[in-house]
């Protein structure tokens, strides 16, 4: 039994690392992806291309104006002299937001009258289009603000004590920049180990079926245990092994932090690779060739990484979608990897979705091993 | 049926796929050392059957031993017992020609005193002596033949399956690989064995012919000749051989006939008697012989008339 074993894992480690491409593959990829995961995944929106048409041209429009350009948030782009400009320079993508100061505007603004400026703003990125929306309204909300305040100094200063004043203290728990990066980093190990190690998986058990030496190995008197574990085990392996270098390239390039126990985050990433395991060992049980595994195995990845609140939130979906997420390991690998991160939370707050993570990967190992008894027939 | 003297015993096996009956209530028995083949149309059922004597398939019903062992009861013991060669060739050819040995020989749990010498062995038949680090990927057909011999037998097994093994192999590796086969027979090990080349089924010691499920003949090739070759067989050289084919078949006095590459044999009770009446038949059609004399029957010819006469409008079902 373990000797059979033992050379079923010296042949499988032989073929992974034999040629330099497959060594790479292994290894380079994942923490390429990390680093563009980490500087391009981002719910940020700062620097929001901005066209402004100014007709008033007044002080106070000026003092609107430098505003947007001093914040951070807006980038603008483009002085237009003519609003009719504002469709060409939005269509071409050059601007998202555009600001229209009419005529009269700081007349209006100091007869103490409704001064309007207008947005018009590129929805088809609806996302980007409400928060820009929202830092307009920041933007002039802080300006008619002051400006009011001024007013009142110059009138009637007795009234501005007398003024009521709502302050909100800012208090950003965990991360307290709340830099979308430390949100995403850790999450994006979730994704690659699902790709890289499922992909793996399935691939390895598909290609000896294609080839015909699984019919060889089947006709040995090797136990379907001792197969099943000889492919797994290398990629569980090679799985914790890209677990370590991403996280490290999380860690040790863009600084996040790493609270919680290092021993819970290595429990959850094994019982995670379980479930992946699960899977890769399905797709092979439903797979006949290398290109059905691709495609069977797009089918997982997307769902799994859309379903998991990686990147959109699962409260905000609807509520059937929400229970179908508890099915998904993901969705406790991401709660799992981001309360170890950031929030340095340990087994007390996390065993639930460990637990959750354990079952599945039971569930999920059992009808794939069962399922592959079948298949060889 | 005695299981002492016989390696694989077989009692009404069949095996469904769903409503298609690929092996229909096949009865047989190899003796121990023999040479067995195993002769049929594509579909015919042979692979499915090999692969249930090796437990890759379960048998839908019907018994099946190897070695006195029961393939649907005791298939790991079976596996021990047994080598298996496919027609797809399956190694790995990303591994060298001594990863492949050392693998099976582990699967096979060969034991390390004997090991050195098996492999040597194995390395030696297959002529790779000197190329055990070549990527099997990167040897001719006929090696590679040869060394998945050698991966298969190289713990031994008593019994020994080999499903078209020569397919897609130059004459000459045909020959040797034959030459391998004869020696390990006369070792003691029986090879059971499927294939379409008739030429290979005439070194076989016994022969069953297998059409659509169902064994139609069986015997040695010699016997097979003389038992489902009733009559003599003539060659017919002529000119318009489909038109000669077409009237030959209706014609009185001739049993049977069929083109075989580009002259027509035919059947007839009496090959003396027949010459002459073919002969001017075939002339008063406007049809001039050029050659027309008795041959002696050839496998071919057996498994022609046997599974023609029994080809309706049945059409071939791959095996799934």
């Amino acid at each position: 039994m373990i000797g059979r074993l033992r050379h079923m894992l010296i042949k499988e480690f032989i073929q992974v690392f034999r040629d330099k491409r497959a060594r790479f593959f292994l290894f380079g990829p994942p923490i390429i992806q990390m680093l563009i995961f980490g500087y391009a995944a981002t719910l940020e929106i700062k620097h929001v291309p901005t066209a402004i048409v100014d007709y008033d041209n007044s002080q106070v429009s000026r003092d609107l104006i430098s505003r947007f350009t001093a914040s951070r948030y807006f980038d603008v782009r483009h002085r237009l002299a003519d609003s009719r400009q504002i469709a060409a320079v939005i269509e071409r993508g050059d601007a998202v937001l555009a600001i229209q100061i009419n005529a009269g505007f700081a007349r209006r603004v100091r007869k103490g009258q409704v001064a309007h400026v207008q947005v018009i703003v590129d929805s088809s990125n609806s996302n980007t289009a409400l928060v820009g929306l929202g830092y307009v309204n920041e933007v002039t909300g802080a300006f008619a603000g002051d400006y009011q305040l001024e007013t009142l100094q110059r009138t009637s200063p007795l009234a501005i004590a007398r003024m009521p004043k709502i302050v909100l203290d800012r208090r950003p728990w965990y991360n307290t920049d709340m830099s979308s990066q430390w949100f995403f980093v850790p999450g994006v190990i979730g994704n690659l180990l699902l790709v890289i190690v499922m992909t793996l998986t399935a691939f390895a058990v598909v290609r000896e079926r294609e080839i015909g030496t699984l019919e060889q190995i089947m006709v040995t008197p090797i136990r379907r245990a001792e197969f099943i574990l000889g492919k797994t085990i290398p990629f569980f392996l090679i799985g914790l092994f890209d677990a370590l270098l991403i996280s490290s390239v999380g860690t040790l390039w863009f600084k996040v932090p790493l609270r919680g126990s290092l021993a819970v985050l290595t429990l959850g990433t094994v019982l995670f690779l379980f479930c992946v395991l699960g899977i890769g060992l399905f797709i092979s049980t439903v797979s006949l060739t290398q290109q059905q595994a691709m495609v069977t195995g797009f089918f997982f990845i997307m769902p799994s990484i859309i379903f998991s609140g990686f990147g959109s939130p699962i409260s905000s979906m609807p509520t059937f979608l929400q229970y179908l997420t508890y099915i998904n390991p993901m969705r406790y690998y991401q709660t799992v990897l981001r309360g170890i991160y950031l929030k340095g939370v340990g087994l007390e707050a996390l065993w639930p979705h460990l637990a959750a993570m354990a079952l599945i990967g039971g569930v999920m190992l059992t009808i794939s091993i069962l399922r592959f008894h079948k298949s060889l027939e | 049926m005695n299981g002492a003297s016989s390696a694989v015993v077989v009692t009404d096996l069949v095996k469904r796929f769903g409503d298609f009956v690929a092996v229909d209530a096949i009865s047989l028995e190899a003796r121990k050392g023999e040479i067995f083949g195993f002769l049929g149309p594509n579909g015919a059922g042979k692979s499915t059957t090999i692969r249930m004597l090796c437990g890759l398939l379960r048998p839908t019903s019907g018994q099946a031993q190897v070695s006195g062992l029961d393939v649907a009861t005791q298939p790991e013991q079976v596996r021990q017992n047994i080598g298996y060669m496919s027609q797809k060739f399956s190694l790995y050819n990303d591994l060298t020609v001594s990863e492949n040995l050392n693998f099976f020989a582990g699967m096979y749990s060969v034991g390390r005193s004997d090991l050195t010498s098996r492999l040597d062995w194995a390395i030696d038949m297959a002529g790779l002596r000197g190329r055990e680090n070549s990527f099997t990927g990167t040897l001719a057909a006929g090696w590679k033949q040869r060394l998945a011999l050698g991966c298969a037998v190289l713990h031994r097994p008593q019994v020994l399956f080999l499903d078209e093994p020569t397919s897609g192999v130059d004459p000459l590796s045909r020959r040797k690989f034959w030459d391998m086969i004869h020696t390990m027979a006369a070792e003691g090990v029986t090879v059971f064995v499927t294939t379409h080349y008739m030429d290979e089924a005439e070194y076989c010691n016994r022969l069953v012919l297998i059409d659509r499920g169902k064994i139609v003949a069986s015997g040695s090739p010699l016997e097979l000749k003389q038992k489902y070759m009733a009559g003599d067989l003539l060659l017919v050289e002529c000119d318009e051989i489909g038109t000669a084919l077409e009237l030959l078949q209706g014609a009185p006095g001739v049993d049977d006939a069929a083109i075989f590459g580009n002259a027509l044999h035919l059947v007839v009770p009496k090959a003396s008697a027949a010459i002459a009446a073919v002969t001017s038949y075939l002339s008063q059609h406007g049809i001039t012989v050029q050659t027309i004399e008795p041959i002696r029957p050839s496998l071919e010819d057996v498994f022609v008339s046997l599974t023609t006469a029994r080809t309706g409008a049945a059409t071939e079902k791959p095996i799934p």
